[in-house]
């Protein structure tokens, strides 16, 4: 299909960019005013993403392309299957996390909720420039500006622990990124271009162990992002963010821009025949076994929520890596679905021990004896969701699970069928104390009946739980993210589902 | 047609003849000395890009002064290294003359302007001719002349340290200009003449001679102090933490000269082959430059006065220059030089800011920067900008330098040099990011009321600071005519 030209992949950007410039205009004193720009940002920003799903969906693209940057690769974007399932996933959440932040920051009275909002609409920005990105020079620029603009929101809080997790992040980071611009060098260096291709462009150029070498680069540049471990140091300490922050951020935007520009690299870089050939999918399926099962013991041992959570996504984010490490078409599939599904269920699971921070000043799994009771409506919705990341039909991650279940068979190494179900075990025993308690505890005494939050908080929580049950029931209706999936590894790997 | 083959006279003698001038002015009118140095500039500025679209569309200009032909005259030779230096030059005293405005009345007594003013000019001038000259003595004269101005400058406070720093910087530069004018006088008896095309051609049987090879010596290490490289550098950060913070930008570009000096040393008046084969001249270059980069990287972690760290990181980033140039090969000499400007435009963007937060607060001490981003919220943005690109973040200019040094240092094969300018970037990081978060998260000692710095500084500011992105997304742009430079020089 022929690429149509169109401005809407830069407006995508250019909105939030706009929006941020106003949000900073506006300021503390119009503050409805201000949160306004940021909600009608959110909602503009997905209806243009939205209104190039039908073409995309069908195996044709958007390009953008303005100037050359360096010879051969120009400040361009392009907007194929897997650009927009980034970019559709992002831009819906930030809507929802939009919503639940005003109930946040309204909730606890937080300072410079300014910076906070400019802050948050550059970060998606960036993500968005990522997703669209057409080569890895582009990718890289909107790659270090997520960096830079996300450190604002994780030390909001000013106090000197949360200086010093800006600090680990930073340190970790932006040395992470100069791996990648050390890979991106190179592999300019060996090809005369850096544009994205769905057969891989590094094919043919240099020796083998050049190219593992680069390998080894790009996965340490983008693994430090993606929370591969023992690249994951920054990711629990940077839970001192607020809740919303968290959730969206290191659940969605800025983990997953390290997984996705994984993908990139692996798919789009290297391409599967000459990862197959040079052997490089297998060492970097067991580097994600282990962060799966490790980070689940990690896990288990934690007693703040948000701690636990976080080591839950350093371990599901490892599902994504395990999938397309496999390079075998359902395990791609599956692990680029994981994308959403994990996406959906985690940032219910934030949301909700955001808002029992708000309505109890609870932070640790210990104090939360009877909270279900108090707050039905959340801990149900968490409930689901907990139970959706095991693996447990028929939510969303038991899609996940089957998907790459299927693909670890396909690939001949029956060994990561059984990282899987250890990991669903584990993921049960990290979560069903909470549930457990939660239920069938007495809450303790003087703790308000119907507690659960305001709408502002609630009605984000319901709508991604929902979600959740919903990708998870009818997975394969039209339109769903697994159906463009399918679309993504038919186009990189040429196989059918 | 006849007045544009006399421009590369004309752009030199505008700065000089109204140095000249300036002390006159300074005596009878005295508020107009800025608008005469600024107009003054500003046509130099003009001309400087007139001249550079000539020698894009029409090649190399060769000048000879009063018409006699070289090798007995004296040869102006505006190729394109020399017209894109010119443009970087003019463009930036531009906007420090149009800065001094405000700035300097608070720096120095009313009867020092004229003086500033004169330094200046007399600088710029100088600069220029020693980019675009063809004879080797009269670049040995333009760069006393830039000396002695700068000498004059660095202490025009004429405070206690800022006296003794200058005479520091007088005490180095002589024995600089010694070693050079030494070289100079060697290579003269082995060939008899000093025009350096004439050199380039007399000289290749001439290698084998020690004479020859000792003037080499003697040049490069003359230059280097000229340009601040490590461990010639000790000059530099007592020089810049005591003058105006104008002065440091002006001397940004001082170094640089040197940069081009040694350019033409390695590449017009010896052949490319010889300095990069025979005798690895270059190499050795190369490893002193990466050495000097991060030691000058450390050496800014410890600092706490905002003047001096920015010192110390002008140390670090001419080395970048002269890494781009030891690596010899076209792509190095191209990001080595496309940093000349990057850096000049940098580095001016952030000592202008630290000009303004010492003319509205009198703060130096990067510990007491707390709050200021709130009070001065252009300046500071604009700092932060300049910072993230000295850091080498995209999409500022700052990344484009660093990326082509590191690719070309991939291609000619040596990944350390790669891994020392990606060591630096996160080295610089460290002492950037802490000034910025003090500057932003900092909770300030006592409450100062101050505003934003007036408008006359604050415009260069913010003119810099979009070069800063501008140039990062359009590096094309100094590329169209520093490719062409790089071919020429290495002969390609």
């Amino acid at each position: 299909m022929e690429p149509v030209y169109s401005i809407r992949p830069a407006l995508a950007i250019v909105i939030s960019l706009t929006c941020a410039g106003l949000i900073g205009l506006t300021g503390k004193r119009h503050r409805n005013f201000r949160e306004f720009w940021t909600l009608s940002a959110a909602v503009s920003k997905y209806i243009i993403v939205i209104s190039m799903f039908p073409l995309v969906y069908h195996g044709g693209e958007y390009i953008f392309s303005t100037f050359e940057i360096i010879p051969g690769v120009g400040f361009d974007l392009r907007v194929d299957a897997f650009s927009m399932f980034f970019a559709f996933l992002s831009s819906f959440l930030w809507i929802v996390t939009s919503v639940y932040s005003i109930g946040y920051m309204r909730s606890l009275h937080e300072h410079s909720q300014t910076r906070y909002y400019f802050s948050f609409a550059v970060c998606i920005a960036s993500t968005i420039g990522i997703a669209f990105a057409d080569n890895l020079f582009t990718l890289f620029i909107f790659y270090e500006m997520l960096t830079i603009a996300t450190y604002p929101l994780i030390i909001h809080e000013e106090t000197p622990e949360a200086m010093a997790a800006g600090r680990k992040y930073l340190i970790y980071l932006l040395s992470a990124s100069l791996f990648v611009l050390l890979g991106m060098v190179i592999t300019y260096s060996l090809t005369g271009t850096l544009t994205f291709s769905n057969n891989g462009i590094l094919a043919g150029h240099g020796t083998p162990e050049m190219l593992k070498t680069l390998f080894v680069l790009f996965i340490i540049g983008f693994g430090t992002k993606a929370a591969i471990m023992p690249l994951h140091g920054w990711l629990p300490s940077a839970m001192v963010a607020p809740t919303p922050v968290s959730a969206l951020l290191h659940a969605v935007a800025v983990v997953k821009a390290g997984i996705f520009g994984l993908i990139r690299v692996i798919y789009f870089i290297y391409g599967t025949d000459l990862m197959r050939e040079l052997g490089l999918g297998l060492p970097l399926a067991v580097a994600a076994s282990i962060t799966i099962i490790v980070a689940s013991l990690f896990a288990l041992a934690q007693d703040s929520l948000k701690l636990r959570l976080a080591y839950s996504t350093v371990s599901q984010l490892s599902y994504i890596v395990l999938g397309v490490a496999l390079l075998t078409t359902s395990a791609a599939t599956g692990g680029i679905i994981h994308i959403a599904n994990q996406a959906f269920m985690k940032i219910t699971l934030f949301f909700c021990a955001g808002a029992i921070f708000i309505q109890t000043g609870k932070k640790n799994i210990s104090e939360m004896h009877g909270i279900g009771k108090t707050m039905p409506l959340t801990m149900i919705c968490f409930a689901i969701c907990a139970m959706g990341m095991a693996g447990v039909p028929p939510m969303a991650g038991f899609i996940t699970k089957w998907y790459l279940c299927l693909g670890a068979l396909e690939a001949g190494q029956p060994i990561f069928v059984a990282v899987l179900l250890t990991s669903a075990l584990l993921n049960i025993a990290y979560f069903f104390p909470l549930i457990y308690n939660a239920f069938f505890m007495e809450p303790e005494k003087g703790a308000k009946k119907d507690n659960d939050p305001t709408w502002w908080l609630l009605l984000p929580i319901v709508i991604c739980a929902l979600a959740s049950i919903f990708l998870g029931l009818i997975p394969r209706a039209p339109f769903t993210p697994l159906r463009l999936a399918s679309v993504v590894v038919e186009q990189i790997m040429g196989g059918l589902l | 047609m006849r007045l544009s083959s006399h421009l590369p006279i004309i752009v030199i003698l505008i700065p000089w003849i109204t140095a000249y001038i300036m002390p006159i002015i300074g005596y009878k009118w005295k508020k107009w000395c800025n608008s005469f140095a600024v107009v003054a500039l500003a046509l130099s500025f003009i001309i400087s890009l007139i001249l550079a679209r000539f020698v894009l569309v029409n090649g190399p200009m060769h000048y000879y002064m009063a018409g006699f032909m070289p090798p007995w005259g004296i040869e102006l030779v505006v190729d394109y290294l020399g017209a894109y230096m010119c443009v970087v030059i003019s463009f930036i005293t531009l906007l420090v003359a149009l800065y001094s405005k405000e700035y300097i009345t608070k720096e120095l007594s009313e009867q020092r302007r004229p003086q500033y003013y004169t330094l200046l000019l007399l600088l710029t001038g100088s600069m220029m001719g020693a980019s675009v000259t063809g004879d080797l003595f009269n670049l040995f004269v333009c760069f006393e002349i830039l000396s002695i101005s700068s000498y004059a400058l660095m202490s025009i406070t004429g405070e206690g340290k800022a006296l003794l720093a200058g005479y520091k910087y007088l005490l180095i530069g002589a024995i600089a200009s010694s070693f050079v004018l030494l070289g100079i006088g060697h290579l003269y008896i082995s060939t008899g003449t000093l025009n350096m095309a004439d050199m380039f051609v007399r000289l290749p049987p001439l290698y084998s001679s020690w004479t020859v090879l000792a003037a080499l010596a003697l040049l490069i290490v003359g230059f280097s102090i000229k340009t601040a490289l490590f461990p010639l550098h000790v000059w530099l950060p007592d020089a810049y933490t005591n003058a105006p913070c104008s002065v440091p930008v002006l001397s940004t570009l001082v170094i640089k000269v040197g940069a081009v000096a040694i350019i033409r040393l390695l590449f017009n008046i010896f052949q490319p082959s010889f300095v990069i084969n025979t005798i690895p001249m270059t190499a050795a270059l190369s490893y002193m430059a990466a050495i000097a980069i991060i030691v000058a990287s450390l050496f800014a972690i410890s600092q706490t006065d905002i003047k001096r760290m920015l010192a110390y990181s002008s140390v670090c980033h001419v080395a970048y220059v002269i890494l781009g140039i030891g690596i010899g090969t076209e792509l190095g000499l191209t990001g080595g030089m496309l940093h000349i400007l990057n850096h000049a435009v940098t580095k001016g963007c952030l000592f202008f800011c630290a000009g303004a937060i010492i003319y509205k607060t009198g703060i130096r001490n990067i510990r007491e920067f707390g709050g200021l981003g709130r009070k001065m919220p252009v300046t500071m943005g604009a700092f932060t900008l300049a910072a993230l690109s000295m850091v080498g973040l995209p999409p500022t200019n700052g990344f484009m330098s660093k990326f082509y040094i590191a690719l070309a240092a991939m291609t000619a094969g040596r990944p350390e040099l790669a891994i020392v300018i990606l060591l630096s970037s996160l080295l610089n990081a460290i002492y950037f990011i802490r000034v910025i978060n003090i500057t932003y998260f900092g909770i300030p000692e006592e409450e100062i009321d101050i505003d934003e710095a007036p408008p006359t500084m604050l415009y260069p500011i913010i003119m810099l600071a979009a070069c800063c992105l501008i140039l990062g997304f359009g590096a094309e742009l100094p590329l169209t005519i520093l490719r062409p430079a790089a071919q020429a020089l290495l002969g390609v």
